[in-house]
């Protein structure tokens, strides 16, 4: 009963036309013209690297005198710039970041599960949510700012430049990051995860809880960390809530009146001694390490974490 | 099972239309399930309440600020001096006009150097190379908008501006504000550009190269054309980025309204303006608070308009493959 195993012999015949005729248009690659033009091409590629290395590399210059241990530890001074620091700035940042991922996550990935998995795509105030997420995600982060400063004031808090200020201004500005990241971890979970649990008698909030966010959670959590680092350096929608700069004292809660790492950033640029400029170079480092660390956590979790189907 | 049992028990005769019955999947109601959807689609409705809130927001000052100054005025004036106690000024062109400069400079370097490298990941990189330097790419569009403001005016412009090019610019000048912040959209061009021109189909390509051609001519004249709608969304999507941009604006290119085209002079954009008039001590409701509002509303009215475009930009190139 065995079938003697003959070499397809139109198969392969078909294969080794396909092979040779085949063009890819690498063999004209090496005229004069097409050697410039992907000579531009590296270069556009480049350039922008070039840049962020110049970039990093002056401003570590810049700032090579202040690396020491009073920069983290010490508050601001106005008195002696060459002592000043960036501890309240740092822990506000952190605070700022807390309050943020509280108010942003919760209902990022409620909207994402809602629009994935529940929502009827053809109903029209769907289809609304939609365009208008696509639209949230492109308005400059100052609107957010004046759309903070009133949301304070109907909320009745006299001072806007508290915590929970910073963080409903900056949590609005990440969320549409947030829902459409995790709507692409939710799509990458193939369908028949679904389809088996409910198969299974499941209902279908059971099998997203169960199932679906389970498998998605890598990918919601590194939507999660880029939308996080992006706020981190945000300066815009502090500077309207009116956040403090001159800060000497540890922020102790979400009503607490703080200041920022880039609002200082951006304070001591503005200022006329050396000796802030410096430290504001030195800062830019610490800062640009906090979103480096966060950007390498994300690519760390995708990378160890994420499944392909 | 017992639903089994159940129907097993009314074929035997005592159910009246027990034959007839069918298996009913959707019929049961669940409030647990209609409960967890309506605190879902709440959620989802935050994003309403926020476009919602953004309008009234900007609105209401806004009409305040109209019933005080005539709404031509505002458009077509050409000084902008909302803090003269005498005599002051609210023609918003000066802001407009710093704007669209320092946006055009950002873009005459973004679209070049953007689709440049898109092409290049797109048509000549290999996969892994691809996986490697696209994340480095967007490396540059997460690096905050005031460590760009400070490269700008601590490198930028005395180092490359005046003594590497020996131009004569002022301290703060739309040109290095444009450049830097043209930097920081490459990106954005880039990475949805890559994306229109990875969707343009294979058959297209691989009917070029049998017609004898090489890839750069591939690239210009195949796939180029195919992705231009996409294309065009991105370079829409970055001009709608460089024009709500603060921070690069507000440190590099100054604040002081300057109705000038001389991209060597400092002039004030219309964030810089939000964000510096912001940080000022203005009362609720004065007429300079109001400003803010009003100058924000024009923003988001300009930047709305691009979204609008890219969006249906975006769905047409979307149906075409």
């Amino acid at each position: 009963m065995s079938t003697p195993v003959i070499p397809d012999r139109a198969n392969v015949a078909a294969r080794t036309a396909r092979e040779t005729v085949q063009a890819t248009g690498r063999g004209r690659d090496r005229t004069p013209g097409s050697l410039v033009f992907l000579g531009a091409l590296w270069f556009s590629l480049f350039f922008g690297v070039m840049v962020l290395m110049l970039l990093i590399v002056s401003t570590a210059l810049d700032g090579a005198g202040r690396f020491d241990g009073a920069l983290l530890t010490n508050y601001f001074s106005r008195v002696r710039p060459e002592e000043t620091g960036f501890r309240a700035g740092i822990l506000g940042s952190m605070w700022l970041m807390l309050g943020t991922a509280t108010l942003a996550v919760p209902i990022g990935i409620a909207s994402a599960l809602y629009l994935e998995e529940f929502a009827d795509r053809h109903r029209w105030y769907n289809r609304l949510i939609e365009l208008n997420l696509q639209n949230l995600a492109a308005v400059p982060s100052v609107v957010y700012g004046l759309l903070a400063v009133a949301t304070m004031a109907l909320l009745g808090f006299q001072v806007t430049g508290i915590v929970l200020g910073g963080a409903i201004a900056l949590a609005l500005l990440i969320l549409p990051v947030i829902i459409i990241t995790t709507r692409e971890a939710l799509r990458a979970v193939p369908s028949e995860i679904r389809f088996g649990s409910l198969a299974l008698g499941a209902t279908v909030w059971q099998t997203t809880w169960r199932q679906t966010l389970p498998a998605a959670v890598p990918g919601i959590a590194t939507g999660t960390i880029l939308g996080l680092s992006r706020a981190i350096g945000e300066a815009a929608p502090l500077l309207l809530l009116g956040v403090a700069v001159g800060v000497r004292f540890d922020p102790n809660g979400f009503l607490s009146a703080f200041t920022a790492l880039p609002m200082q950033i951006y304070n001591m640029t503005s200022q006329p001694q050396a000796e802030f400029q410096t430290a504001a170079a030195a800062a830019i480092i610490v800062l640009l390490v906090m979103i480096l660390g966060m950007n390498t956590l994300a690519i760390v979790i995708r990378n160890k974490f994420q499944k392909t189907w | 099972m017992a639903a089994l049992m159940d129907s097993t028990g009314s074929t035997s005769g005592s159910g009246p239309s027990g034959a007839q019955r069918t298996l009913d999947l959707g019929g049961r109601s669940r409030p647990g399930e209609t409960l967890i959807k309506t605190v879902l689609f709440t959620c989802a409705f935050v994003s309403i309440i926020t476009t919602i809130g953004i309008v009234i927001t900007l609105i209401v000052p806004t009409v305040e600020f109209f019933s005080e100054v005539r709404p031509l005025d505002f458009l077509v004036g050409t000084e902008w001096k909302p803090n003269d106690s005498v005599d002051p000024l609210y023609g918003v062109l000066p802001l407009v006009s710093a704007t669209f400069l320092i946006t055009i400079i950002a873009l005459l370097v973004a679209v070049p150097l953007g689709l440049g490298a898109a092409m290049y990941l797109s048509e000549y990189a290999s996969p892994r190379v691809r996986r490697r330097l696209k994340p480095t790419l967007e490396l540059l569009a997460g690096v905050p908008s005031v460590v760009y403001g400070f490269f700008a005016l601590s490198v930028v412009t005395p180092l490359v501006l005046q003594d590497l090019l020996s131009l004569d610019v002022g301290f703060t000048n739309a040109l290095s504000a444009g450049l830097v912040l043209g930097v920081m959209i490459i990106p954005t061009v880039a990475s949805l550009s890559e994306d229109a021109m990875s969707a343009v189909p294979l058959a297209l390509r691989q009917g070029s190269f049998a017609m004898g051609a090489n890839r750069m001519q591939t690239t210009l004249r195949v796939v180029f054309p195919a992705a231009l709608s996409g294309i065009a969304a991105a370079i829409v999507l970055g001009l709608s980025r460089a024009v709500g941009e603060t921070m690069i604006v507000t440190l590099a290119a100054g604040s002081l309204p300057n109705l000038s085209a001389n991209p060597s002079e400092g002039m004030q954009a219309m964030t810089a303006y939000i964000a510096v008039t912001a940080g000022g001590e203005n009362p609720v409701g004065s007429t300079t608070y109001n400003t803010l509002f009003v100058v924000g509303a024009l923003l988001f009215a300009i930047t709305l308009v691009i979204n609008m475009i890219s969006i249906a930009l975006v769905r047409r190139y979307r149906q075409e493959y």
